[in-house]
């Protein structure tokens, strides 16, 4: 589907017809106090020729480091099939279309991608994506505002062990729609939600808690005991999760006795690249009570008049085209593309080809923790966990990524800045990507800086 | 044609009123309401026991064309609601007056009724706006 753009003659005919003499007139109702401005830090524009030249510098400056970087975002084999399909013409557009039911093709993907992330979640319904995993976690935060009608409070309990960029989205979301995301502290020696964290708000009005899994810092939580804690105490349960991990790991539907309520996480480790920010994909499911409270675009299968199977946007009710100010949401979107390129990455590794690579994921940072605690660096919480794990270094994180980085090493992730109770800690990743030779690698040129004097 | 009951009262948002035996009163959404959002799939009620202001957004109805918020009214106690809807939503389409009907408020000023529009006046509203 071609985008055109209207031109400036378009535009002068389209205002005549309203009887509206300018653009400036057309917006007159928006209060000078609204409006963005001047915008002073965009700098002016560039020719073609320019801009790709200056893509391509930059680019080249980023180079390609050996990488041991998770924190969120995951470097994974991404067979070629993915992205040779998901670029076709039929499909390049990133946006479910208008008229959307002209468009069968794109429909029947978004509806196997939303059976497919229902299946891998344990859960009933999903929608079609969100904008990435961090402001997935704030819409999952205002939907179980509106979908537990019985609490008042507005109060969702935010683990410390939630990704720190998430909770900062959530927090920058939420908190002028007059949500309270209190932060529960973990425990220091396990890396674990604190039980007594919890035992300080039992008996108040809680409206969800939210559970990362694995925990930011690779560990995985106790989630069936955190998922009753949070239903007993009548709070709703916000599973935040890796897509690979739950190749290993038991789905959030089956958490505790009754299942997570509202399922959210970042599809980017399902066949997007990385790259610096995204764009990437948020994924989320839910109960199929909760269906009307779900933001997003949602795909059904129905018959024609004629009983032949066909897709259509349904439950549109909720969107705000129709719903308007009251929608649930109007800052959300949903990564058509990229939705594509999962739904497709999915379909080629099947089952058992995402439990291969997240049994190697799993594989790869332990053989990686290993070596690198020969290198001189201590593991600093020794429980079960999925792909990462933290270590604490000798001298600065900054130091050590830094000569690293000289070596076309990166490193991984410095915990410093959040978590500065921790001392010099890093957190590291291995996929199915990394090799032994790769692992070797880090940990000879980590053992060289680790043993040289302390700056 | 659509059906307005003599007896009923009504509001310019659609809603109908009726006076109970009990002193409450019970609403819904006029017949011309219904057939304007179509087929509905889908009815939210307020939990018994809310107290709602006049004018407040307390119960939503969803066809399959539109989505469309029913007010309150009347400021008061919500007695009871109509917690059928939520699985035959269908009834509010079928028999909007009676067993359509979606919540029983208790004023909290009783014998306001006679403020709002009649069966007359109402079918002229209805009249004028569809000219």
């Amino acid at each position: 589907m071609a985008f055109i753009p209207h031109t400036a003659d378009d535009v002068r005919q389209m205002l005549t017809v309203i009887g509206v003499s300018s653009m400036e007139q057309l917006f007159d109702e928006i209060p000078e106090s609204l409006r963005c401005g001047v915008l002073t830090g965009i700098p002016p524009a560039l020719s073609e020729q320019e801009i790709g030249r200056l893509m391509s510098e930059r680019a080249a400056a980023d180079g390609q480091p050996l990488n041991f970087l998770g924190a969120g975002a995951y470097e994974h084999h991404i067979p070629a099939a993915v992205w040779a399909i998901t670029t076709r013409g039929e499909y390049y557009s990133c946006y479910t279309p208008y008229q959307a039911e002209a468009s069968q093709g794109t429909l029947q993907t978004i509806y196997e991608y939303q059976s497919m992330m229902a299946s891998l979640t344990g859960m009933a319904v999903a929608n079609a994506s969100l904008y990435d995993g961090a402001s997935a976690l704030a819409e999952a935060c205002l939907m179980a505002v509106r979908a537990h009608r019985r609490s008042k409070s507005a109060c969702v309990l935010v683990p410390r062990t939630v990704h720190p960029l998430w909770r900062r989205c959530a927090r920058a979301i939420c908190s002028n729609q007059e949500l309270k995301l209190p932060e529960l502290a973990y425990d220091r020696a396990s890396g674990l939600t604190a039980v007594n964290a919890l035992a300080a708000h039992a008996g108040s009005d809680i409206t969800a808690l939210v559970i990362q899994q694995p925990n930011v810092f690779g560990l995985l939580e106790p989630v069936d005991e955190l998922t009753d804690w949070a239903h007993a105490q009548g709070a709703l349960v916000i599973a935040a999760v890796n897509p690979t991990s739950l190749a290993l790991l038991k789905p959030p539907g089956e958490w505790g006795q009754k299942g997570a309520d509202i399922v959210i996480g970042e599809g980017q480790p399902l066949g997007v690249p990385l790259a610096g920010g995204g764009p990437y994909f948020g994924f989320m499911t839910t109960r199929l009570e909760h269906v009307r409270q779900m933001p997003g675009r949602i795909v059904g299968r129905t018959v024609d008049l004629d009983g032949k199977a066909g897709f259509t946007l349904t439950l549109q009710a909720r969107e705000q085209h129709i719903r308007r100010a009251k929608a649930t949401s109007n800052i959300c979107t949903n990564q058509g593309l990229l939705v594509t390129a999962a739904t497709i990455y999915l379909s080629i590794l099947g089952p058992s080809g995402l439990e291969q690579v997240a049994s190697a994921c799993q594989g790869r940072t332990s053989e990686l923790v290993e070596r690198l605690g020969r290198a001189g660096a201590q593991l600093r919480f020794p429980g079960a966990r999925f792909h990462e794990a933290v270590l604490t270094l000798n001298r600065p994180c900054e130091t050590v990524l830094a000569a690293l980085a000289g070596q076309g090493i990166c490193g991984g992730y410095d915990l410093t800045e959040d978590y500065p109770e921790l001392g010099h800690a890093l957190l590291v990743c291995a996929t199915e990507t990394r090799t032994s030779e790769d692992i070797e690698r880090y940990g000879q040129a980590l053992a060289r800086i680790l043993s040289g004097d302390r700056p | 044609m659509t059906d307005t009951p003599k007896d009923l009262r009504y509001t310019d948002s659609h809603e109908w009123l009726r006076a109970r035996p009990d002193g409450s009163v019970e609403i819904g959404i006029t017949d011309h309401a219904q057939h304007a959002l179509g087929d509905l799939v889908f009815v939210e009620v307020p939990d018994a026991g809310r107290k709602v202001t006049a004018g407040e957004a307390c119960a939503v109805v969803e066809s399959v064309k539109a989505a469309s918020d029913v007010y309150s009214p009347l400021a008061g106690t919500v007695l009871e609601s109509n917690t059928g809807l939520a699985a035959t939503p269908e009834q509010i389409n079928k028999d909007p007056y009676g067993a359509g009907w979606i919540m029983r408020i208790k004023p909290d000023d009783p014998g306001q009724l006679a403020r709002f529009m009649d069966a007359q006046a109402y079918a002229a509203l209805v009249a004028s706006a569809a000219e």
